[in-house]
């Protein structure tokens, strides 16, 4: 039975909870991307934005969080298993249940844009993924060591903001968000969100271009740096924050001032198309779902099938599945190299053209140098 | 030794090989060797498509009982008849509708005998039956039988009756019949017909919202947004879990038998919908989980309460223990089971007037739907510990199945005044509700296809280093002649079609769009290109250059002194 029921002002009230954000999930993509035990305050700052991000409500199957480097398990960790952002150990944000999507070598250039643009291969497993949708907001926090322009990832690659730019606006033009809050916490951040152009992007940076991002405080037991200052100062801001508050980003922008940080934090807001005061915290650093009543049911009055069982014969095709082989020894004895493209060896094109003057002053004698100079 | 001038002519001659080598085998090879390899797409007709100009055509075809025509008017019923409506959607998208004109060329006829008959049984849904029994329409088609005043079918104040399958019945009133010539009844028939239409097929809200991909809504019909944020975008596979969560086993010991209930009530469902999606069931039961919420008691309804506010923060600390198929990126629907521990039962959930919500469920766009079970009216007091119990699984699915419909799309909208709707079968979808649901998320697909392709195109144009193998220009223009297909289909009418070539063309577009080797080369800005390239040709190239300046220099002096000895 279909029953309609008319809408009085507090339904119309619960309609408009739907348009203040426009948004259904969240996702949050936290990047860590540098690696050595002195680095250990990258670590920290993403395991507690990972930290808060959880508590607020994003479960793990939404969150995609890259380190490149454990930490946790390192050598040289006083305390393993721990990470703290405290001095005094107050705070271990390594906790129970971390969820690490892409650890060590695996978080590169390559496979973080392929996890924003979603260009996979098949064969990724879905906690690899970002499945985001038009009505996702997705917050992205990235931390390591970057200058004017760049992120450098695992000391060997970097990552630069045209790419980055052109990242998002592939997302957008494939609507992979509804909304995007970009959170960068390196030096010289600022420059890294100066090239976005797509729609509906709120950007955040812990420094200027020209200036350093500092980090907070060296603790003694273990020997290095726990975590960066703005970082430090977000993660306290964030501790207040509860899936029912009511904080908006107008008061996420007045983190960490110069005094407390030295560097001076940057935002951005021009892409974003509603006005930050009534943009939440918990839009995108939490995961309130929007909820409606079930008004009606059907009536079903069909008694329910038996299931049959189905009588084992012989015939019966039954697919037989056998543990793949782990390590075909046989094939790896027994095959060709594979073909790669061919490049010539460093240096070649410069000692063939010294090879090629040599010959002919070899031969001509070294007077005939006037005819080339 | 002075230079003789054999010597210095062999030496021009070897700079001006080297030079002629370089330019025209070096420079060619370098070209080649670097360039990335892009295949060809069809830019031109990905263009024409972008602009995309759908016509939309349903069939209708008008049945005349005895009684509404006279005799004479009923010889004179036109062949055909078609209705455009033009629709604009956010300036620069044109669509037109075209209506009433049907595949037989006969959009008027009057009843046959059979026909007859069937109209004259005592209820509308009987009559609905009977009318199916004699013909079945084609998915995207629409019978309308115009039946007299004196008609008992319907009761007094309904006008109109929707029936469960492809068939309306319209009851013309006394004035509209008397003294009136054909053409003028028919045009007075028409506003009901065009509104028959937009209950059963599709309004100008429904394409609109459709095609909120391209089209950035403005707040209009905020109904019809909501309705927009709460279905799943369309995608080619679903998963739906079913979870019975059972937080006190010490008490309740639960039975449900899951596989007869899907099999028996959900089922038929899916497979009406096969047209549209696969879909993939399971079921699992979770142990010790609670609600985030502590339900508090209400004395007054003697019974703990959530009410709507909180019902918000429920599903995050449930939703981590849920898990989901690890191998599959489909959209997944989670239908939760909630039987309440012995110490909160019973629980009920209250709207924001402190009223009792019949259904004790709820649901989140986009997520999945959660219904609260109590099972204290089964056992008394005094009964041993854990009672076994078996769950009323028709009251059960009867809410999923509610809930499913309304997440899958199927918009249950308030007719406007006049109408009556027949309620849905057992199987829980009418036939008419498939096709609206069959016309929007054929339209959605092509407009998401569309845009995939043309911002797939784009990007390839502006990014100058993206290699294009030839499997994606393959799946591009796949992708392009099942778009045509389907809006071809479309304008003609057959809906069945449309929406599979819809299908196919998406497909092709998100595994062109999506294919990892679109990532190969990275950004190279030009002063690192400069940094790569000048080490490796200029110690080639100064030789050449300064041999060449020599060359010319000393073809000059030599002009010099022929015109210096002329003179």
């Amino acid at each position: 039975m279909l029953c309609y029921t008319s809408l009085d002002i507090l339904d119309i009230q619960w309609i408009w909870q739907f348009f203040s954000s426009g948004h259904t999930n969240n996702w949050a993509v936290l990047v860590c991307t540098s690696r050595f035990w002195f680095n250990y305050r990258h670590v920290a700052n993403t395991l507690s934005v990972y930290r808060s991000v959880k508590r607020l409500g994003i479960p793990d199957s939404h969150i995609v969080l890259m380190l490149a480097d454990d930490m946790a398990c390192n050598h040289r960790n006083p305390k393993p298993a721990t990470v703290f952002s405290h001095k005094n150990m107050e705070l271990n944000v390594y906790g129970d249940d971390v969820e690490v999507d892409y650890r060590g070598y695996e978080v590169t250039v390559e496979n973080f844009l392929r996890v924003l643009t979603g260009r996979l291969p098949p064969s990724t497993p879905r906690s690899k993924r970002l499945l985001s949708d038009d009505r996702s907001n997705i917050l992205i926090y990235l931390t390591g060591h970057g200058g004017n322009g760049f992120l450098k990832f695992q000391d060997s690659e970097e990552i630069s903001n045209v790419e980055l730019a052109d990242a998002f606006e592939q997302m957008w033009q494939k609507r992979r968000y509804n909304e995007l809050l970009f959170i960068i916490d390196t030096c010289q951040g600022a420059s890294m969100y100066e090239r976005f152009y797509s729609p509906n992007i709120m950007a955040l940076a812990s420094s200027q271009v020209g200036e350093d991002s500092l980090s907070h405080q060296p603790d003694l037991a273990i020997g290095v740096h726990l975590m960066d200052r703005y970082t430090f100062y977000m993660l306290e801001f964030l501790e207040d924050i509860h899936p029912a508050s009511k904080t908006n980003m107008n008061d996420l922008f007045k983190v960490c001032p110069k005094s407390q940080c030295v560097s001076t934090p940057g935002h951005r807001t021009d892409l974003f198309l509603r006005d930050p005061g009534s943009v939440l915290i918990t839009d995108f650093f939490g995961s309130v779902r929007k909820v409606e009543l079930t008004m009606d049911a059907i009536n079903l009055t069909d008694p329910i099938k038996q299931m049959e069982e189905d009588p084992v014969n012989g015939e019966e095709q039954k697919e037989v599945y056998s543990y793949a082989d782990q390590l075909p020894v046989s094939e790896i004895i027994h095959q060709k190299p594979k073909q790669k493209d061919w490049h010539p060896p460093d240096g070649f094109i410069l000692g063939l053209w010294t090879l090629i003057l040599l010959v002919f002053f070899k031969t001509y004698g070294i007077k005939h140098l006037k005819h080339i100079f | 030794m002075a230079i003789t001038e054999v010597e210095r002519r062999r030496g021009q001659l070897a700079a001006l090989s080297i030079a002629a080598v370089v330019i025209i085998v070096g420079v060619p090879l370098w070209w080649r060797t670097t360039e990335t390899y892009r295949a060809w797409l069809p830019v031109s007709q990905i263009k024409d498509l972008a602009k995309l100009q759908l016509h939309l055509s349903a069939d209708v075809e008008v049945v005349f009982a005895r009684g509404t025509v006279t005799p004479e008017q009923q010889k004179k019923v036109p062949l055909t008849q078609t209705q455009d409506e033009e629709h604009t959607v956010d300036g620069d998208l044109l669509m037109q509708f075209m209506i009433l004109r049907s595949q037989n060329m006969k959009p008027y006829r009057t009843a046959t005998i059979m026909e007859e008959d069937a109209l004259k049984k005592p209820t509308a849904a009987e009559a609905d039956l009977s009318l199916h029994m004699l013909s079945e329409s084609p998915c995207g088609s629409l019978v309308v039988y115009v039946i007299p005043e004196s008609s008992s079918l319907l009761p007094e104040d309904v006008n109109v009756y929707i029936g469960q399958r492809r068939t309306a019945l319209v009851r013309i009133s006394a004035q509209m019949r008397v003294g009136k010539t054909l053409e003028q009844l028919l045009a007075q028939l028409e506003p009901q017909i065009k509104q028959v239409l937009q209950v059963m097929s599709f309004s100008h809200t429904d394409i609109t919202v459709a095609l909120s991909d391209r089209v950035r809504f403005r707040p209009g019909n905020k109904e019809s947004i909501a309705d927009s944020m709460r279905a799943f975008k369309s995608s080619p596979g679903y998963e739906i879990t079913f979870s019975l969560l059972n937080p006190d086993p010490k008490s309740h010991q639960l039975h449900w038998d899951i596989e007869g209930a899907v099999q028996t009530y959900i089922q038929p469902l899916l497979t009406k919908l096969s047209p549209l999606a696969n879909f993939s069931m399971d079921s699992q039961t979770l142990y010790y989980t609670m609600l985030g919420v502590t339900p508090r008691f209400d004395s007054s309804f003697e019974a703990y309460t959530l009410n709507a506010d909180s019902l918000a923060h429920v599903i995050n600390p449930v939703e981590a223990r849920l898990g989901s198929n690890a191998a599959s990126s489909n959209p997944v629907l989670n239908f939760l089971l909630y039987v309440p521990d012995i110490r909160h039962s019973p629980l009920y959930i209250h709207d924001h007037r402190k009223q009792e919500v019949p259904s004790n469920a709820f649901h989140s766009p986009r997520w999945g739907g959660i219904m609260v079970y109590n099972v204290n009216g089964f056992y008394g007091s005094e009964t041993e510990f854990p009672v076994h119990v078996n769950i009323n699984m028709a009251k059960v699915m009867g809410v999923f199945l509610a809930q499913l419909r309304l997440l899958l799309g199927v918009q249950s909208l308030s007719p406007p005044p006049g109408f009556l709707v027949a309620p849905c079968g057992s199987t829980g979808l009418a036939d008419w509700e498939l096709d609206r649901l069959m016309w929007s998320r054929s339209v959605e697909n092509i407009a998401t296809a569309t845009t995939t392709i043309t911002s797939l195109a784009q990007l390839l144009d502006q990014i100058g280093n993206i290699v294009i193998n030839d499997n994606i220009a393959q799946q591009v223009s796949s992708a392009v002649t099942s778009l045509q297909l389907a809006m071809a289909e479309l304008e003609v009418g057959n809906l069945g079609f449309a929406l599979q070539y819809s299908k196919e063309a998406i497909l092709a577009s998100e595994k062109a769009f999506f294919d990892p080797s679109l990532l190969h080369l990275l950004y190279f800005p030009d002063d690192q290109k400069f940094a790569i390239y000048i080490p490796l040709f200029l110690p080639m190239c100064v030789p050449i250059l300064l041999s060449m300046l020599k060359i010319v220099s000393e073809a000059r002096q030599r002009r010099r002194e022929k015109q210096a000895k002329k003179e």
